[in-house]
């Protein structure tokens, strides 16, 4: 019987809803599901996951009290031997990336990053070659760390609420610290739970056409602004907008992609769309091959139309 | 200074990735080998820091011997000497770390640079690894990187906005994409990388246990995404989102 270790993720005292997808993949596995918060002031985060797990544990040590790689994954290594895990599992967020490949080789464990679902107990898959192949990986050491795509598991069910056991954490001599964090500060709602995201490329011609076109349309929609990574790269828009597999991987209910050509590392980043709308005056442009409404037109003509015409069927 | 830059050999990031009809792998024959386009951004901050610091800049690869060319780019674009771990065989990220933990003992570089991911299996494991093998700290998806007084800072790109993270001296850092942009390699590097020295090192003769841990099992092409309508106009596009998708 498999026993799961769910590393928490959360920030300002909350749960980073991310952390689900892992829960979500582990029940998938079945057995017995732990979930491990560290911090400082974290009773509030190990509230949010009772209703998931059997048992959380609580590590709380100065040492930990920010998140760093080095003694965040002590602890969890720790904790997943103390309990005997077979499955050490987190959300492939940035923070997990970082973060669990040490806990796998502490554990001397192979890893499955990123993974977009679960075959079996030690059969995963997951996307590579920027999302064109996907791989079936089998992990065959005793202990598996895993991380998970977020957008590719539905949230878990709720279930009676586990129990909260404080674990001594040890986090150890550590070669690095954490100095500070520089949040990108918008009224928008965030690229990762966006239900619409309205997004913009080169056809923009410049970060002008970001103000007058892909701004009065988000705001109509109550959106968050996406952008390719060629208009990124040129500086037209912040850096942490970029959806791809170089950037956010996102899943909204609506995607509309505005003078997107669709670069394949762009698709990989979006395609898991519900639905997506293409605007863009080339034909052929590969985004139009995933986008399930296409509409060929220049868009600093049509954009202004259709953000009004929303605006109507809104009202 | 001495810094350690590995380098991976991959596909091209414009090669249009296809499966071999018995789907036990993908295609190579035709397809442009490059070096992994993150390490070519490790090698380029590398070499910055090698411009204000001093001190030396030595490439490593882990592959066939046709990872040579890859190892010659970074000579040519300014790297001092390579180190080529010959492999023909399978590697997990594990045995990857392993390898380079070998290698870095024997280097004993103050700074392991790498790229965030290889393009390739997109794993990203292999840098976090080799961190905790050494007892080093790390900082992962570099923005921005300042090294002084025995302590690199490192600007990260994190969700939702920039971390800075302090790791002393020796640290593994890893290259994201807005790290820098890597130069072209001159002609005269070019003429020089062929004179630079490049050591050869058997996998056999570093005495390590590379047995898969992770093992890909099979390929498969993603479900295509069926490819839906043209619409003629705006009042079309709305009207359909509106009763068809229910998107709005």
């Amino acid at each position: 019987m498999a026993t799961h270790l769910i590393v928490a993720e959360h920030t300002g005292g909350k749960l980073v809803k991310a952390t689900l997808a892992a829960v979500s993949a582990a029940q998938k596995v079945g057995g017995t599901i732990h979930a491990i918060v560290l911090g400082q002031g974290i009773g509030d985060v190990a509230a949010e996951l009772a209703p998931f797990a059997a048992t959380v544990h609580t590590a709380e040590h100065p040492g930990v009290k920010d998140r760093a790689a080095q003694p965040w994954a002590k602890v969890i290594a720790d904790a997943a031997t103390a309990i005997g895990a077979t499955h050490v599992w987190a959300a492939a967020t940035g923070a997990g990336k970082d973060l669990m490949p040490r806990v796998a080789i502490r554990l001397d464990a192979g890893m499955a990053s990123d993974i977009s679902a679960v075959v079996n107990d030690s059969t995963f898959k997951r996307p590579m070659w920027a999302g064109n192949i996907t791989g079936t990986v089998a992990v065959s050491s005793a202990t598996k760390v895993i991380t998970v795509r977020p957008t590719e598991f539905a949230a878990p069910a709720a279930g009676a609420a586990g129990t909260i056991a404080a674990f001594a954490a040890d986090p150890g001599a550590s070669k690095m610290s954490f100095v500070s964090f520089d949040a990108v500060v918008s009224d928008r709602p965030a690229l990762s739970d966006a239900r619409v995201i309205v997004a913009g490329g080169r056809g923009l011609k410049g970060p002008e056409g970001f103000k007058t076109i892909v701004e009065p349309m988000a705001d109509v929609l109550s959106a968050a602004i996406g952008a390719s990574r060629a208009v990124c790269d040129a500086g037209w828009v912040p850096n942490d907008w970029q959806v791809g597999q170089t950037g956010k991987v996102v899943a909204p209910e609506l995607y509309i992609a505005i003078g997107i050509s669709g670069a394949i590392q762009h698709v990989a980043g979006m395609k898991g769309s519900k639905c997506i709308v293409a605007i863009n005056k080339e034909p052929e442009a590969p985004i139009f091959q995933v986008a399930d409404y296409g509409l060929v037109a220049d868009l600093f003509k049509v954009c202004p139309e259709l953000t009004e015409a929303l605006k109507a069927a809104k009202a | 200074m001495k810094f350690l830059v590995t380098v991976k050999r991959v596909t091209d990031y414009e090669a249009k990735i296809k499966l071999k009809a018995d789907k036990s792998g993908i295609v190579t024959d035709g397809v442009n080998m490059i070096m992994n386009p993150f390490d070519e951004i490790a090698v380029e901050e590398a070499l910055r820091q090698k411009e204000k610091h001093g001190g030396e800049v030595v490439v490593l690869s882990i592959g066939s011997s046709d990872s040579v060319a890859q190892l010659r780019s970074a000579l040519a674009m300014g790297a001092d000497r390579a180190i080529l771990v010959k492999n023909d065989g399978e590697l997990d990220a594990n045995g990857v770390a392993k390898i380079l933990q070998k290698i870095v003992e024997k280097e004993a570089p103050d700074v392991v640079l790498m790229g965030k991911q290889a393009i390739d299996d997109d794993n990203n494991q292999a840098a976090q690894m080799l961190a905790e093998l050494l007892g080093w700290g790390q900082g992962t998806f570099a923005n921005t990187i300042t090294i002084d007084g025995g302590n690199a800072t490192i600007v990260r790109e994190a969700d939702g906005g920039l971390e800075t993270v302090k790791c002393s001296l020796p640290c593994v850092i890893t290259a994201d994409l807005r790290l820098n942009e890597p130069r072209y390699a001159s002609l005269p590097g070019i003429m020089k990388a062929k004179k630079k020295p490049l050591d050869e090192v058997e996998l056999s003769s570093l005495g390590l246990n590379t047995t898969l841990k992770v093992k890909v099992v099979g390929y498969e092409e993603p479900a295509a995404k069926q490819a839906g309508q043209k619409v003629p106009d705006v009042a079309t596009l709305v009207h359909k989102l509106k009763t068809e998708a229910k998107a709005i």
